[in-house]
């Protein structure tokens, strides 16, 4: 039986068929519009993300200082950061301080409120907005600026502390203290883990905590028995994102401390004796190392997080 | 161990919202009882009330006796079983086992017997390391069992433990929570919405219905004298069908009904005024495709045949368009679009008045 004749094929240009040129044409045809969208990204990354930081390795292997054409050094950077820097190493004592209190106090704050809001409060979306909001105002110079204010010799804590015939020092310009209130300025900001905690409580079944009260678990034992574990996945990823976030804290040292990281280099934290080098000292390359080397303390940091979690993170599935 | 449960017309609220409405039980040690309903019937509510997981509104609930609306859960001697099993993920099944008997304060030696003799008892022993993700339904439910049973409660409850269970499975799961009844005599209570299940675990069913008991008796009393309409259509599958009827006259102080093309001739006396619209009930299985089954209902054109090997299910439509499911013996010579004559044994015929209510 002969088959029925089919409709002829379009034609194709030759252009279009062949080589690279066909192969571009094709992908353009068939994926065209989601480039376009992915376009304002990638101009972004590119251009803000990927294409500095690329340019940034480079000239960590050079002397450049913003008036000259880089010339190139080799390791030296590097090499002077980890045994000729000793502001290096209290900059990173300093910042290290900083991530080991201000996280896991940071997190057991956020914690506790998201559990208490966890509670079937009444207009628990009201109390979840105020509780966040120092989130979104924390890391801004007017609270760096309040925060002075709050710590200062005459500040409102030594006010407080005065009724009960205390007489404070100036927290933020003693170098016992000056950490301290940086440290407790980042734990307000508690907001965002917070949230996720509230949404990882929430995702616990209620019958888990219905069956632990049948075996006669009280709600401590509860806590630590059924939500610590069930919530160990967000507690992670908290402790992850804050950690990072804590290296990278800059702000409130910057503001609170003048620039200057004093008293003493008490809160020098990495990222401002990094921004010293770069725009202080215009020290282009050398910062550009600095800044590798965190990059590298971060990722390691990281990777241990992920490799410890097998040990203590619990996945449902 | 057996343990007896009184409820007193207890009672359930919501803020304004009744949701049990004053309810009277009396479970006898050693009873395994089936709590069934409809979604949102109370059911669950009722059984949780028990368990110490839902306040109680109004009334008593009794517990050998004692008064336990106050009790906190852990001291009412109950042990649960979950509908989603509540397994703590993050645990090995011993663990999970182990749990409640740690919570109590025993020792890993006094424990670790407790837990294996239940692993022994479910057949789970070669499970006990792994951890519930790393189990089937099946055996999730086993360890959701052996968590009741390792503690060695007065009472189990069970909350629709099947439902997550595929058809095969629940069936298999079915006989061994009956045989583990059996094995241990505790006072059962078990919660579910099919019937199936209620039919064959059950001493004694509860039919509830937006927080009211309906009927409470043996599984064959509420198949054979159900106490109302609600009843009649919750037992039994295929579900029983319900034919409108209405009186046309009289014989002999017997009313004469006329459903479908056939005008039946009750086999009881009734008092039913001419005119009355009354709903027969007749089970599906009850009825046969001959003229002399006993009372001949109607005529009726086949409209589908299921042919399961063992039992034909055959549906229907009368004359008046009243739609009609058979279950008939063995495999049928039917063809769809077939008129075949519908009767029924007398015995069998159940009737309605306006109100539901069996006459």
């Amino acid at each position: 039986m002969a088959l029925p004749k089919l409709p002829a094929a379009p034609e194709t240009s030759g252009a279009v068929t062949g080589g690279r040129k066909g192969w571009l044409a094709r992908a353009w045809a068939a994926n065209g519009a989601g480039y376009m969208f992915l376009l304002p990204w990638l101009i972004g990354f590119f251009a803000l993300t990927a294409g500095p930081s690329l340019v940034s390795a480079y000239l960590s292997f050079t002397d450049f200082d913003l008036l000259r054409a880089p010339n190139w050094v080799g390791a030296d950077n590097y090499e002077r950061i980890f045994t000729a820097d000793a502001k290096f190493m209290a900059s990173m004592r300093v910042t290290l301080f900083f991530v080991i209190f201000s996280v896991p106090l940071k997190l057991a704050f956020a914690l506790a409120v998201a559990v208490a809001l966890n509670r079937g409060l009444r207009g628990l979306p009201l109390y979840r907005a105020i509780f966040y909001l120092p989130s979104l105002l924390g890391t801004s110079v007017a609270i760096a600026v309040l925060w002075r204010q709050l710590f200062a010799r005459d500040g409102l804590v030594n006010s407080f502390l005065a009724n009960f015939g205390i007489e404070g020092p100036s927290w933020i310009s003693h170098p016992d203290y000056s950490l301290w209130t940086l440290i407790i300025l980042s734990v307000w900001q508690f907001g965002s883990p917070m949230i996720i905690f509230l949404a990882g409580l929430r995702q616990i079944p209620a019958d888990m905590y219905e069956a632990a009260s049948l075996d006669g678990a009280s709600k401590s034992r509860q806590f630590r028995k059924i939500t610590l574990p069930l919530l160990t996945p967000v507690i992670f990823f908290n402790a992850v994102v804050q950690t990072i976030e804590a290296f990278k804290a800059f702000t409130p040292s910057f503001i609170i401390s003048g620039g200057t990281g004093g008293p003493i280099n008490s809160t020098l934290f990495y990222t401002l004796y990094l921004y010293q080098e770069a725009f202080r000292h215009l020290r282009m390359g050398y910062a550009s190392a600095l800044a590798w080397v965190l990059v590298v303390i971060i990722a390691v940091f990281t990777a241990a997080s992920f490799l410890s979690a097998r040990y203590w993170v619990h996945y449902d599935d | 161990m057996t343990t007896s449960v009184t409820l007193q017309t207890v009672k359930k609220r919501y803020g304004a919202l009744d949701v049990i409405h004053g309810i009277d039980l009396q479970i006898d040690p050693g009873e395994f009882v089936v709590f069934v309903g409809p979604s949102g019937c109370g059911k669950s509510t009722l059984l949780r009330m028990i368990a110490g997981l839902e306040e109680i509104s109004g009334g008593a609930l009794l517990i050998d006796g004692e008064r336990m609306n106050e009790v906190p859960p852990a001291r009412r001697g109950i042990a649960m079983v979950f509908q989603s099993y509540a397994l703590y993920p993050h645990m090995t099944v011993y663990k999970n086992l182990a749990f409640g008997l740690e919570t109590a304060g025993m020792k890993k030696a006094e424990i670790d017997p407790l837990v294996r003799r239940a692993a022994r008892i479910l057949h789970i022993e070669p499970l006990l390391n792994r951890k519930p993700k790393a189990l089937s339904g099946g055996q999730r439910q086993r360890v959701a069992i052996g968590r009741a049973i390792v503690r060695e409660p007065r009472i189990f409850l069970f909350d629709e433990p099947l439902s997550n269970l595929d058809a095969e499975l629940r069936v298999k799961m079915r006989v061994e929570i009956t045989t583990l009844h059996r094995d241990l005599g505790n006072t059962m209570i078990y919660v579910t919405h099919d019937q199936v299940e209620a039919m064959t675990m059950a001493d004694k069913i509860v039919v509830l219905n937006g927080g009211h008991i309906e009927q409470v008796g043996t599984p064959l009393d509420l198949y054979n004298t159900p106490v109302n309409q609600f009843v009649t259509g919750f037992i039994g599958s295929p579900k029983v069908n319900f034919l409108a009827a209405r009186v046309e006259s009289h014989d002999s102080g017997r009313p004469l009904l006329r459903t479908g093309d056939q005008v039946v001739r009750l086999p009881r006396q009734i008092d039913l005024a001419t005119g009355t619209d009354v709903t027969l009930g007749v089970r599906p299985e009850h009825l046969e495709h001959r003229e002399d089954g006993g009372i001949l209902l109607s005529h009726a054109t086949i409209t589908l045949i299921e042919n399961l090997g063992g039992e034909t299910v055959v549906y229907a439509r009368l004359p008046d368009g009243q739609p009609l499911t058979m279950a008939l013996d063995g495999q049928q010579k039917v063809v769809i679009g077939q008129e075949i004559p519908v009767s029924v044994d007398s015995r069998f015929l159940h009737v309605f008045d306006g109100a539901g209510l069996a006459i």
